[in-house]
C-alpha cells in the first residue's frame, strides 16, 4: 500500500501549518476539518505549488521534497483537482482532456481516454467549449482531466463545495465509484461529513493547521461530536450496551453496560437489542465514596486508567475501565489533585447526561 | 512621391516590432509574476518612453551609441558601422521608444490569466516552458496581436528620436515622419500632404483594429 509522508512547516503571516504525518493511502482518503484549517495549503503542498513549505514529503519511496531538493509540480505525479476546475478556456473537453493524456507518464499504468470517457460520461461533452459547462460538468472534466495524466496520487479539493445540492448528488456517485474503476489513491479534501461518511475509508482530520488525528472512518466518526459538524472533536466515548428492561410509569430504560445498569430516558427498544450511547467526557464527574443524597441516578463502579492533565487549561481528562469499556471523565485540575487520583484507583463514575447513537455503526468498506 | 522613406519606415517598424516582442515577453513575463521589490523599478523604467520627452531620450541615446562611447565604439568593432545616423540605430532607438507599447499589453494579458490555469497544467505534468508555450501564449493571443500593432504603428509614428539618433539620411536613416518635416521645410507641401494622409489613414485603422479587439468579450479563466 503506498504511503503518505509528510513532515512540514509552513508559515504565512496570519496563519502557520505544521503537518507531521504518515498516511496510508488507498481507495479513498479523507482530509477532513473547519473551513480555514490549512486542508487547502496542504493539498497544494503535497502537489508542489507552496514554494515557500519547509520540510519533507515523500510518497510511495519517492521523495517530492527534502532539506535539499524539492520536486517541482509538473515532475511530482501529484494530480490535483481544484475547487474551481482551472480548464483551460482556450480550449474544448477533449482538448482539455488530451492536454493531460499527451503529458502522461507512458511507462506508468493508469487510466486511458475511452475508460475515462466511460466512467464519467463525458461523451456527450468532448465537443464543448468549456465555457459553456454547468458546474458538475465542469468537476467531471476537471476529474478526468487529471486522472489522463495518470498521477500516482490524485488530490481532490472539494469538488462539491461549488455546487448546489442537486448537482451535488448527480456528482457524488461517480466520484464515489473511481476507486473501483482507476486505480490510484485519492486524497478527498471535504468539510462535508455526510461526504466523509459516503467516500472514505481512512478520514484524516485536520484544524488550525494540524493534523488532529487519523483513523478509519468509522473509527474517526464515532470520536468526533457531530452536532457541530464542522467544530472540533470534542471528546467523550461510545459505549455498546444492550437494553435491560423499561420502567414505562418513569420513563426510563435500564440498560447494562458491561455488566453495570444504567438508566436512561425511556427508548423505544425492545429488550435485548444493542444499542451504541454516546457519553461526552464533561458529563461525567468522579467520586471516591458511592454518593448518597444525590440526583444523579447513574453511578457507576470504575477503575483510573489515565489521567491526562491540560496545563493550558483548568481540565484533566480521566480515563476510565468499566469492566472492558472506557469512559472519559473531564474533570478540573484542582479536583484531580483534591481526590488524589491515580492510574489504578478505585472509585465511582457519575454520569450526568447519555446521547443516544443509534445501532453501533457499521460500514462495508 | 519617393517611396524610399515609405520602404525604410516599413523596414524599422517591421525589425522593431519583432525584436520587442522577443525581448518583451521574458521582460513582461517577469513584471507580469514578480514579488519581487524591484518589479516597480522595472516597471517604471518600461514606461519611462511614454512621459520622456523624444529628445531627452534621443540625446542620452546618442551620447551611448557615438563610436567613441564604449556600446558604440564596441559596435563599430565587430560590424564596421556606426550605431548613430544608421539603420541600425534607429532600431536600437526605435526598441527602447516603443518598448513601453508592447510590454504593458503582454502584462496585461500574462497578468490577467492568473497563476490558476498555470498550476493546473503543472499538476498535469507540464513544464514551465511547456506551459508558457501550450496555455499562456495562446491565452494571450489578443495581447500579442495588440502588443504588435501598438508597437509597429508607434514606431511608424517616432520622430524625435529618430531624428536626434538618426538624423536625416535619405534611403538611411529618412523614414517618413522625417521626411515630411523635410518636405514642410521645403515648402513641399504636395508630398507632405500624401505623407501625412498616409500616416493619418494607418494609424486610424491600427488604433481601430486594437480596439475592435479589445471589445470582443475576452475568454474568461474559469
Amino acid at each position: 500500500m503506498a504511503q503518505l509522508d509528510i513532515d512540514v512547516q509552513l508559515q504565512r503571516q496570519d496563519f502557520s501549518l505544521a503537518v507531521r504525518a504518515r498516511i496510508d493511502m488507498h481507495g479513498i482518503t479523507a482530509l477532513f476539518g473547519p473551513s480555514g484549517g490549512g486542508k487547502t495549503t496542504l493539498l497544494r503542498l503535497i502537489a508542489g505549488l507552496e514554494p515557500d513549505a519547509r520540510g519533507r514529503v515523500t510518497f510511495d519511496g519517492h521523495c517530492w521534497q527534502d532539506d535539499e531538493v524539492i520536486v517541482p509540480a509538473h515532475r511530482r505525479g501529484a494530480g490535483l483537482v481544484f475547487q474551481d476546475t482551472r480548464l483551460f478556456p482556450h480550449l474544448t473537453v477533449a482538448g482539455n482532456l488530451r492536454f493531460a493524456a499527451k503529458r502522461a507518464p507512458a511507462a506508468r499504468p493508469g487510466a486511458d481516454f475511452p475508460t475515462t470517457v466511460e466512467a464519467l460520461d463525458l461523451g456527450p461533452l468532448l465537443d464543448r467549449r468549456v465555457q459553456g459547462l454547468s458546474g458538475g460538468e465542469r468537476q467531471r472534466v476537471a476529474i478526468g482531466r487529471t486522472l489522463l495524466a495518470r498521477p500516482q496520487l490524485v488530490l481532490m479539493d472539494e469538488p462539491l463545495a461549488a455546487l448546489d445540492v442537486t448537482r451535488r448528488a448527480d456528482l457524488l456517485p461517480y466520484i464515489e465509484s473511481l476507486p473501483t474503476t482507476f486505480d490510484m489513491p485519492f486524497l478527498y479534501v471535504t468539510h462535508a461529513l455526510d461526504e466523509v461518511a459516503r467516500l472514505a475509508v481512512r478520514t484524516v482530520v485536520m484544524a488550525d493547521g494540524r493534523i488532529l488525528m487519523q483513523d478509519d472512518t468509522p473509527a474517526v466518526l464515532e470520536r468526533l461530536d457531530l452536532t457541530p459538524l464542522t467544530g472540533l472533536p470534542e471528546s467523550g466515548v461510545l459505549l455498546d450496551g444492550r437494553v435491560l428492561s423499561h420502567a414505562p410509569e418513569l420513563q426510563l430504560t435500564e440498560v447494562d453496560i458491561a455488566g453495570q445498569r444504567l438508566s436512561i430516558p425511556a427508548l423505544d427498544r425492545a429488550p435485548g437489542s444493542a444499542i451504541r450511547l454516546r457519553v461526552r467526557a464533561r458529563d461525567v464527574a468522579l467520586a471516591l465514596l458511592k454518593p448518597k443524597h444525590i440526583s444523579i441516578r447513574n453511578v457507576l463502579r470504575a477503575r483510573v486508567l489515565e489521567i491526562d492533565i491540560d496545563r493550558d487549561t483548568a481540565f484533566a481528562e480521566v480515563l476510565l475501565d468499566l469492566n472492558g469499556a472506557h469512559l472519559r471523565a473531564r474533570i478540573t485540575r484542582a479536583s484531580a489533585d483534591e481526590l488524589g487520583l491515580r492510574p489504578g484507583n478505585e472509585l465511582f463514575a457519575l454520569v450526568k447526561s447519555v446521547a443516544m447513537d443509534g445501532e453501533p455503526l457499521r460500514r462495508d468498506v | 512621391m519617393d517611396p524610399g522613406p515609405v520602404w525604410l519606415t516599413l523596414r524599422l517598424a517591421g525589425v522593431t516590432t519583432a525584436i520587442l516582442l522577443i525581448v518583451g515577453t521574458p521582460l513582461a513575463w517577469w513584471l507580469a509574476h514578480t514579488r519581487s521589490r524591484a518589479g516597480p523599478v522595472f516597471e517604471a523604467l518600461t514606461a519611462l518612453p511614454l512621459v520622456l520627452p523624444p529628445t531627452v531620450l534621443g540625446f542620452y541615446l546618442l551620447i551611448l551609441l557615438n563610436p567613441a562611447a564604449p556600446i558604440g565604439g564596441f559596435w563599430r568593432a565587430v560590424t564596421g558601422d556606426s550605431l548613430t545616423f544608421s539603420f541600425s540605430g534607429l532600431v536600437v532607438a526605435s526598441v527602447l521608444y516603443s518598448l513601453p507599447f508592447v510590454v504593458q499589453p503582454l502584462q496585461t494579458a500574462f497578468a490577467s490569466q492568473g497563476r490558476g490555469v498555470l498550476e493546473a497544467a503543472a499538476t498535469l505534468g507540464a513544464g514551465p516552458l511547456d506551459r508558457f508555450i501550450s496555455v499562456a501564449s495562446p491565452l494571450a493571443a489578443r495581447g500579442y496581436l495588440t502588443a504588435a500593432v501598438l508597437g509597429f504603428a508607434h514606431t511608424v509614428g517616432e520622430f524625435g528620436v529618430v531624428l536626434m539618433v538618426g538624423g536625416n539620411i535619405p534611403g538611411r536613416t529618412q523614414v517618413i515622419s522625417i521626411a515630411i518635416y523635410e518636405q514642410v521645410e521645403t515648402l513641399n507641401y504636395a508630398d507632405a500632404h500624401r505623407f501625412s494622409a498616409l500616416l493619418l489613414a494607418f494609424s486610424f485603422l491600427a488604433l481601430l483594429l486594437v480596439y475592435s479587439l479589445n471589445r470582443r468579450a475576452l475568454p474568461r479563466v474559469i
